[in-house]
């Protein structure tokens, strides 16, 4: 399969960036979309090595051999198999691309046509800033998490495993939740850039748990504050987030996280 | 150099418990001036740190991935072993220590997987008060299924993402620490070098991925939880930012490395299709409990569908050969993962592959039949849903095609019984320490004792070491030897960029190749002639094959860009540097090993079955190597294996 692939450049946080064009040829249809990135970056490795073969001194040559242009393309991968949360790109305007429930590294050359354009963008939201290309600093989920997404036990001293029955159907509920793997699709996919479904699955994930009902509340109101402080917008319902999350994580999970932030202000008896 | 495994005396169950009630101990006013750097932010670094944060130690914790929830750990996907016997069919730690020996070839030290098999209770019950969702019964308590290698339900698990579930606890509490100020986290930073001051280890460079800067950090005492080195072999269930580069830069400044060909072969992981494959990708040993694994009985079948003009439902019951069932009725598709890798490897030599000859197929109309296929999407959804996205096959309705593939190493950095290195004050944990697993780690086995490393271990023992460093003060980090380290990791770096410019220079450009390239052939050459089975032959061959393509990657591996800017190509290249050497001292001893035991088959030394040979007479030992400069052939230390309380036996599973 061939296509025209269009990659946002950007060399650094504060350079500006733009698109450029790239022709690739014979991709199998069973490459994965990163596989055929990495079959483009060695391309323009080594193209970029004879293109310099034309000049004469080192000094032009070195300089064709580092322009931005012929850089590889710089994107964040990892486990290449849905889980780590560490691929990340908007493609032809859908966050890790046109196919449900996947995240980019899923994400196969079959589910395009042969011929097609295709345009590669990094997540775009304020809190993400760029790094390179299409990599983007995503510390700020840490950031929320560390505001409280935790159950504040230390090491040892735990109840056995066994000593609280939890029921099966809160337990499943909950390990939907806790599925959410942090790549920040949701983000990405919000006209808002609202962080509102990571951080619902997460105080959910804790919430529907006894060990985690302790702090529920408390936990939703430093989560919400910090995610307001870092710059993330407010959610205003349209549910994008829902429809793009790799791991279908569901918007009932902001209902509650909402639940739990009214009870936060107002106390559970509404004293 | 110091082998002494610090095995405290006594009868084996007591072992841990004196050790801990004769051990030094920090007080709380004191930890706060000790200084420890974690690195890696795994099962073992996230627990280790989050521990020690907890009781008072500052950490430094660094990951090179942009969150410390990136680790690898986060893709284990079966579940985690623990003693817990709440399913009542006869578990105890003794029988999960045994059975982890067992699984192991009798080569992994006692005393080290009893006290495994004794806080893996423990373990369980922290996950779930730190908020782990595990599976649970319609009563509302905790399910168990069975892995390989054992003959109860012990493994905890989570779906399909016990792993993810587990580093989600880890990091929840990490955080916790960061935010309570005794954590520091830094992310996008790799370790480049250990600082050695007057024999101990004092501290590491680490190179800031963002922005290209080197930076030092000083500390009392430096953990290792880096993983391990599959990714010497390219294609593996690896994460591509996997490698061994960490702990080999600690065995470059003296820590030793042990068992270094102890590799294990995941039986069951998708196929490798195209010569474009970044990655293998594991289906989970769990699905083992439902799936039976076939090949055709008769060769024109398995012709025929290799050719696409059979397919796999149009072989009637009689005409499938059930290999593993067949040869050890007593475990059938659960026998551990070096076995069950071998005998697909077997039939697919003999002729009786599947797919492009290199699969066989994991059947589930049997459990679909008796289960359901709710059941079956409840217990294996997402594995089967990971299937169909790579594949273009839907599980449900056609079986899978399985390969074996490189997982993990049980090989690493040689510790003792208080997981430190030859180095003193250098601790590893996790899979990039050798201790537990013998030649063979056996299913849901790696989480256990990642978290066993860091929650329940290194808190103890590092106190041990800790104890008297209270004396010495803040450890500066502007030494010679923080300089000498430093300036080490520029001219390395410099040296690497400098490959593309002077092969420019005596216009070598057209030869000129990406670090890719080279990592690949690496692999091939390891696996095909340093996998699955080795010969002096083979293993002659794979030195010689290494060494020129180290050669070549010299004159002509290309690295754009420079060293103070974000470049993933010059990280690459630096570990696949590490990877030459590695890959020669997993040859080594390979070779040396002239016995086949666990992952390390030598087919000169098998059964008349095919089954492995071991020697204990001469090898039961752990090799610890020890680095004596680049090209230089290394030397080789045994710790001799002691088994005082097991009875040491054939490994049989029919």
């Amino acid at each position: 399969m061939n296509f025209t692939l269009h990659i946002w450049r950007q060399e650094c946080a504060h350079a500006k960036g733009h698109f450029e064009t790239y022709q690739i040829d014979n991709i199998s249809p069973d490459c994965s979309f990163l596989e055929m990135l990495d079959i483009l970056n060695d391309q323009l490795i080594t193209r970029s090595t004879l293109n310099s073969q034309l000049s004469t001194t080192l000094n032009s040559q070195l300089s064709t051999l580092n322009s931005p242009i012929t850089h590889p393309v710089c994107f964040d991968n990892d486990c290449r198999e849905g889980i780590c949360g560490m691929c990340g790109l908007y493609i032809n305007g859908r966050p890790h691309g046109n196919d449900d429930g996947i995240t980019t590294c899923q994400l196969h050359m079959r589910k395009f046509h042969d011929g097609d354009d295709i345009w590669i963008e990094p997540w775009r939201a304020k809190p993400f800033p760029v790094i390179r290309d299409l990599v983007v600093d995503r510390s700020a989920l840490d950031k929320i998490i560390q505001a409280g997404g935790y159950i504040s036990t230390t090491t040892g001293g735990v109840p056995d495993a066994n000593t609280i029955p939890i029921p099966k159907q809160d337990a499943d509920m909950a390990m939907d939740a806790a599925s959410c793997i942090g790549c920040g699709a949701c983000v990405a996919a919000c006209k808002n850039a609202s962080a509102m479904l990571f951080v619902g699955a997460k105080v959910s994930h804790l919430a529907l748990l006894p060990q985690g009902k302790v702090e529920a509340a408390e936990r939703a109101k430093k989560m919400v504050c910090k995610m307001d402080e870092l710059g993330f917008g407010s959610c205003t319902n349209t549910y994008a987030c829902e429809a793009e999350c790799p791991k279908l994580i569901k918007r009932q999970n902001i209902s509650r996280l909402n639940r739990q932030w009214i009870e936060a202000l107002f106390g559970r008896d509404g004293k | 150099m110091n082998l002494d495994s610090k095995i405290p005396s006594g009868p084996l169950a007591e072992k841990w418990t004196n050790y801990k009630a004769s051990q030094k101990l920090v007080n709380p006013a004191n930890k706060r001036k000790l200084d420890i750097i974690v690195v890696g932010t795994g099962l073992a670094g996230a627990s280790a740190a989050a521990s020690l944060g907890a009781m008072g130690f500052h950490v430094d914790i660094f990951c090179i991935q942009d969150s410390p929830r990136r680790a690898h750990s986060i893709a284990a996907q079966g579940g985690i072993n623990a003693a817990k016997n709440y399913q009542n069919d006869g578990d105890s730690v003794e029988r999960l220590f045994r059975d982890t020996i067992k699984g192991g070839d009798y080569r992994a030290r006692e005393a080290n997987v009893y006290r495994l098999a004794e806080v893996s209770g423990a373990i369980i019950d922290q996950c779930v008060a730190q908020g782990v969702p595990f599976a649970r019964d319609y009563g509302g308590l905790l399910d168990n299924r069975s892995f390989g290698g054992a003959q109860v339900s012990r493994t905890f698990y989570a779906k399909g993402q016990t792993g993810q579930q587990l580093l989600l606890g880890a990091y929840g509490a990490l955080s916790r620490e960061i935010a309570r100020g005794t954590v520091k986290l830094h992310t996008r930073c790799e370790m480049m070098d250990l600082v050695v001051v007057e024999g101990r280890a004092r501290g590491i460079i680490v190179r800031n991925l963002v922005t290209g800067d080197l930076e030092r950090y000083a500390a009392h005492a430096v953990v290792l939880a880096t993983g391990g080195y599959g990714n010497l072999y390219y294609l593996s269930t690896n994460a591509m930012n996997s490698n061994g580069s960490a702990a080999w830069v600690c065995h470059r400044k003296g820590a030793a490395f042990a068992n270094p060909c102890y590799v294990q072969i995941h039986p069951t992981c998708i196929p490798v299709h195209g010569d474009y494959q970044s990655k293998l990708t594991l289906m989970s040993e769990s699905l083992r409990n439902d799936g039976r694994i076939w090949v055709p009985k008769k060769k024109e079948d398995a012709e025929a569908i290799r050719a696409g003009k059979l397919k796999a439902n149009d072989i009637p019951e009689e005409n499938r050969d059930y290999y593993l069932e067949r040869r050890y009725p007593a475990f059938g598709n659960l026998v551990p993962r070096d076995v069950a890798s071998r005998a697909a490897k077997e039939r697919c030599d003999a002729g009786y592959g599947v797919g492009t000859g290199y699969a066989v197929y994991l059947d589930f109309a049997d459990a679909i039949q008796r289960l359901g296929k709710e059941a079956v999407e409840q217990r294996y959804g997402n594995l089967f849903q990971m299937y169909q996205k790579i594949t273009d096959e839907n599980p449900y309705e056609t079986p899978m095609m399985i390969y074996p593939a490189i997982h993990y190493t049980m090989g690493g950095l040689w510790v003792d019984y208080e997981l430190q290195t030859t180095i003193p004050g250098l601790f590893a944990a996790g899979e990039a320490n050798f201790s537990d697993h013998g030649a063979n780690r056996l299913g849901a086995s790696a989480l256990m004792q990642g978290l066993a490393d860091g929650y329940f271990v290194l808190p103890y023992t590092m106190q041990n070491y800790l104890a008297d460093q209270i004396y010495v003060g803040k450890i500066s980090a502007t030494t010679p030897e923080f300089d000498a380290a430093e300036e080490a990791v520029r001219v390395r770096l410099n040296r690497l960029l400098q490959i593309g410019a002077q092969a420019t220079l005596n216009s070598h450009l057209s030869t000129l190749n990406s670090v890719d390239h080279f990592h690949k052939a690496l692999g091939k050459i390891m696996w095909e002639y340093c996998g699955m089975a080795r010969n002096t032959e083979s293993l002659n061959k794979a030195k010689a094959l290494v060494k020129d393509l180290e050669e070549e990657f010299w004159k002509s591996v290309f690295i754009p860009g420079t060293a103070n800017e974000f470049n993933p190509e010059l990280e690459k290249a630096c570990r696949l540097e590490d990877y030459f050497e590695l890959a020669q001292l997993v040859i080594d001893d390979a070779m040396h090993r002239e016995e086949s035991c666990g992952g390390h088959f030598r087919t000169e030394h098998q059964t008349q079955d095919g089954e492995t040979l071991r020697d204990d007479e001469h090898f039961m030992y752990v090799a610890a190597w020890e680095y004596q400069g680049h090209g230089q052939p290394e030397t080789m230390e045994k710790e001799p294996l002691v088994y005082e309380h097991i009875k040491i036996s054939n490994r049989n599973y029919k």
